[in-house]
This record gives C-alpha cells, structure tokens and sequence, in this order.
C-alpha cells in the first residue's frame, strides 16, 4: 500500500530495561533512516512513552543551556537530555520544580563514555506535568507491555532472536522488576488507605 | 490449464468485445515477457493489456474486469479489485470537476466507502438514500484511503430495499503523544463548500483571502503497540482541553502569536490517556467522544500473569 511514512509507535519500557538497551541499529543504509535501540525482551526501539518522578534537574551546559532531568520509575532511572534544538522540553525542565510527575515522549540515545562503557539516555520530545494516576496508569500498561514481550520472546520473532544473539538476557530479570512495580502500586494503595482510616 | 494460458485467457475475455485477438497470441506475449525476459506475471499481464488497451484505443477504466466479484464495502482493501456491490446512496457532494457526474458516499451493513462517477462513463443518474446493486465497480487508492470508480462497464439496478448502513466507528485508547503543527488556533479560508486551512493567510485554492478563526486539534494516541491519528473538532478541542474559540482568540491577541495557543493546549493533555469513539476518515480518527482515563487501574491481573510466566 503506498502511503505516508509511519510514525514510529512509542514503546513501553521500565527504566531498568531501557538503561540495558544499549545495542542500537539501523533497517537501512539511508542517512535518515530511523536509528533503533533493542529492548532486551526483544523489541526495537525509536520512540519510548514514560511517566516518573522527575527527582532532580540541572543545567549541565557549558555554552548554551543543556538541561538534565533525573525521572524515576519503580525499577530506576531515565536521564533526559534537552537543549536548544528541544526548547518545549528545556522549558519545561528549566521551570519545574521537583519532586513532580512527569510524561516523557522522547527517542533513546546512546553515548560511550571515558571509559568504554555505554550509556542510554533519554531525548525528549515533549515533557509535561501530569498526576499520579497518570502515573500508576502507565506502570500498569508498561508490566503488561514487558510481560507481553517477555512471553512472546521464546517465539523467536526478529527482534527477539537480536536480543539473544546481543544481549542473552535473563528475562526473569525484567519479569521480577515488573512485579515488584505493580507490587508497589498496591503498597501505595494500602498505605493510602491506612492513612484513611 | 497453466497459469499463462489462465491469465491469457481472462485477458482475452476482457478484450473480446474491441479486439480481434486470440488467446494464443495473447499467451504468446506473455510467453516471452515472462520466459525470455523474466517478468513477473502480475507485471507481465499488466503490461500485455496495456498493449491492447492503447490498440482499442480504450482507458484502463473502461475495462471490464470479467472477474468481478460480489462483495462488501469491509472487503476493499487493495486498489484495482473489481466488485459488484450492493450499496444505499448516503451522501451526495458537489463535483469539483466537470469530468466527473457525481460523487458521494455509498454503504452497505459493514461500512462507506467514497464513490466516483465519471461523465464520460454516461450512466444513470444515483439518488441519495436509494439502495442500488452496482455491477463492475472498481476500487482505488489514495494515500491508503479506499474508494470505488463506477465505469462505462458498471452496470446500475435500483433495489426496492432498504440497507441499514454501518458506521466504522471505532474506539480507541492511549496516551496522547503529539500534537502535530496545524494544530490549535486556525483560519479557514472563507469560500464556499472550501474549507481550507490557511497557510500564512494563503488558501492553497483561493489565495490570500481574510480567513475564519477555528480550534482543532491533530493528535497521535499511541498505546505502545499502535499508533492512531485523531482529529479533535471546535467542540472536541474544546471539551479536551478547556479552551473555547473565544479564550483561545485572546490568548492569541494578548501574546500576538496564534501558536499560544497550541503551546498551552499540549501543556494540559499531552502524556494523558485518553478514550476517544468516532468514525475512521482515511487515516485519523474524528472524536465523537472524549474520555479522559483516571481511574484507578487494577494491577492484579497483571501480576497474576507476571506469576505465571
């Protein structure tokens, strides 16, 4: 079918499995062709969708503003990079003040640093405030997300195959740290009623 | 038989009426397309009635597809399927251009689907919720959106019946990723029957004209396995994100800036879940119904899941 190109979907991944993404790759050699990070459960990457506590953010520039934001989820940290080519983003970190909800659209990016070591950052796209039931929401949809990667994996769809000839991944690593997310959602939930009573 | 002699002999039908040609030496050309020259046999076939067509003197669209088969609006899903269809008239539109008789909307219980009739093509005139059986319609695409060409081979029989037409409506549910440019506070270009966006003050049909203010919103809901485009009308941008046509004008007085506007609507709903219910219009969606998910979500069948993995 001709039509216009696709936008790419916006992947559900908890912190602790973006940050071991750290394999990323191209579908074709054009110079614009999308760059993609493999998800360990086996999924490709462009775009990611996260919602977190945004802990802490600073300017880290040097000449012009660059701005870092620490966003935590149940199982560990994003780190947002936005400088002048993102202004909403850089906005919207500069004029929040933490501890806050936020929602991320961005595209993975990897760098290696000093050390040889790969890190994985987040790009954002738009960052904007949002609640905590925006918040629970998308730990819900993200465990389901991962789980539903993580079943589908011994299927050996392309992707999965990628992360196993990459990464050879313990998935029970991802399933546990999708348990213990959904498990703090219902602590939360006790200790509000506690507190209730 | 063999394939080339089928498909040879499909061809011969459709030319059988123009052309004195036997099914041999169509069978022949394709011979030495497929065989000596290594084309595929779609391709093959393509280009052999091509021949024939410039030979007849014919368009592609006059030809009859001599396979065409009965079927539902729902089934369209390639361009160049030749149908007969048993459709009701939903709506007429004004023609844009003189080489066209009349062009509207026709469904059946699965859906609509746009429909054009050519002048040339000098058939009877449709009416509008009247229910026709429409032999050797031909469908066709534009930018992944289906529609069906009747054609001098159509044939047109008024139905004494009724057809409850189906919407294609759907529902759809996911965080709000983008608002896409062209979104927010808008002009129109004024014309009539054009509604136009205007791009710094040009209509792209009409030129510099004084534009009418609108909201709309263009949106992406994505849930993680799909991406779904929505268009959110004045009433819809409204209930969505809290901002009227009127507040939205003075926002964009006091700043002199229309793009205010988006800005402080992608500030309030992006990164939101959202439901929306309407009809499917190519690729968006058109939201009929707005709902904002913040209910609690259970995580217990999920978790039963994670156990049981």
């Amino acid at each position: 079918m001709s039509s216009a190109p696709t936008r790419e979907v916006a992947r559900r991944a908890f912190a602790a499995e973006f940050n071991d993404a750290t394999y990323t790759f191209k579908e074709s050699d054009d110079e614009r062709a999308p760059v993609f990070s493999l998800l360990p459960t086996g999924e490709r990457a462009n775009r990611v969708f996260v919602v977190g506590t945004l802990t802490e953010t600073e300017d880290v520039g040097e000449e012009s503003e660059y701005w870092r934001g620490r966003i935590v989820d149940p199982t560990g940290t994003f780190f947002a990079y936005a400088g002048q080519y993102q202004p909403d983003a850089t906005a919207t970190l500069r004029d929040a003040e933490p501890p806050a909800y936020v929602a991320v659209v961005g595209k993975p990016r990897t760098y290696e640093t000093d050390d040889g070591e790969i890190n994985v950052s987040l790009r954002p796209e738009s960052i904007t405030i949002v609640d905590e039931a925006t918040r629970s929401r998308w730990v819900v949809e993200t465990a389901e997300r991962t789980l539903d990667r993580i079943e589908a994996f011994d299927a050996g769809g392309e992707y999965a195959a990628m992360a196993e000839t990459q990464y050879d991944p313990d998935l029970s690593i991802y399933r546990d740290q999708a348990i213990a997310a959904l498990e703090s959602l219902e602590e939360s939930d006790a200790a509000d009623d506690l507190l209730e009573a | 038989m063999t394939d080339l002699r089928q498909h040879a002999v499909e061809i011969h039908e459709q030319f059988s009426e123009t052309l004195d040609v036997s099914v041999d030496d169509i069978e022949d050309r394709l011979e030495t397309l497929v065989s000596d020259y290594r084309v595929p046999i779609e391709e093959a076939r393509r280009s052999v009635v091509s021949t024939y067509l410039d030979e007849a003197g014919m368009e592609r669209d006059e030809l009859s597809g001599g396979t065409s088969q009965e079927a539902t609006v729902a089934d369209i899903d390639a361009p160049e399927m030749w149908l007969d269809l048993t459709v009701k008239v939903v709506d007429l539109w004004e023609p844009r251009s003189d080489s066209i008789a009349q062009v509207g909307l026709v469904g059946d219980e699965s859906g609509t689907v746009k429909f054009t009739k050519w002048a040339k093509s000098d058939l009877p005139e449709l009416s509008e919720g009247t229910v026709y059986r429409l032999g050797n319609v031909v469908t066709d695409e534009y930018q992944g959106r289906f529609s069906i060409k009747l054609n001098s081979t159509t044939t047109i029989e008024e139905l004494d019946t009724d057809i409850e037409v189906g919407d294609d409506t759907t529902e759809i549910e996911g965080a709000l990723v983008d608002i896409q440019s062209g979104s927010g506070l808008i002009k129109r270009c004024p014309e009539d029957d054009c509604t136009r966006v205007l791009q710094n003050g040009r209509c792209s049909e009409h030129g510099d004209v004084d534009g009418e203010f609108d909201l709309r919103i263009k949106g992406v809901l994505d849930d993680g396995e799909e991406v779904h485009e929505v268009i959110f009308d004045q009433e819809a941008t409204e209930e969505l994100t809290g901002i009227g046509l009127e507040e939205a004008q003075q926002m964009a007085m006091d700043a002199l800036d229309t793009e205010v506007v988006a800005d402080e609507m992608r500030t309030t709903v992006l990164g939101r879940y959202y439901r929306v219910v309407g009809p499917t219009f190519g690729r968006y969606v058109l939201a009929d119904e707005i709902e904002t998910l913040t209910d609690a979500v259970d995580p217990d069948p999920v978790l039963i899941k994670a156990r049981s993995l």
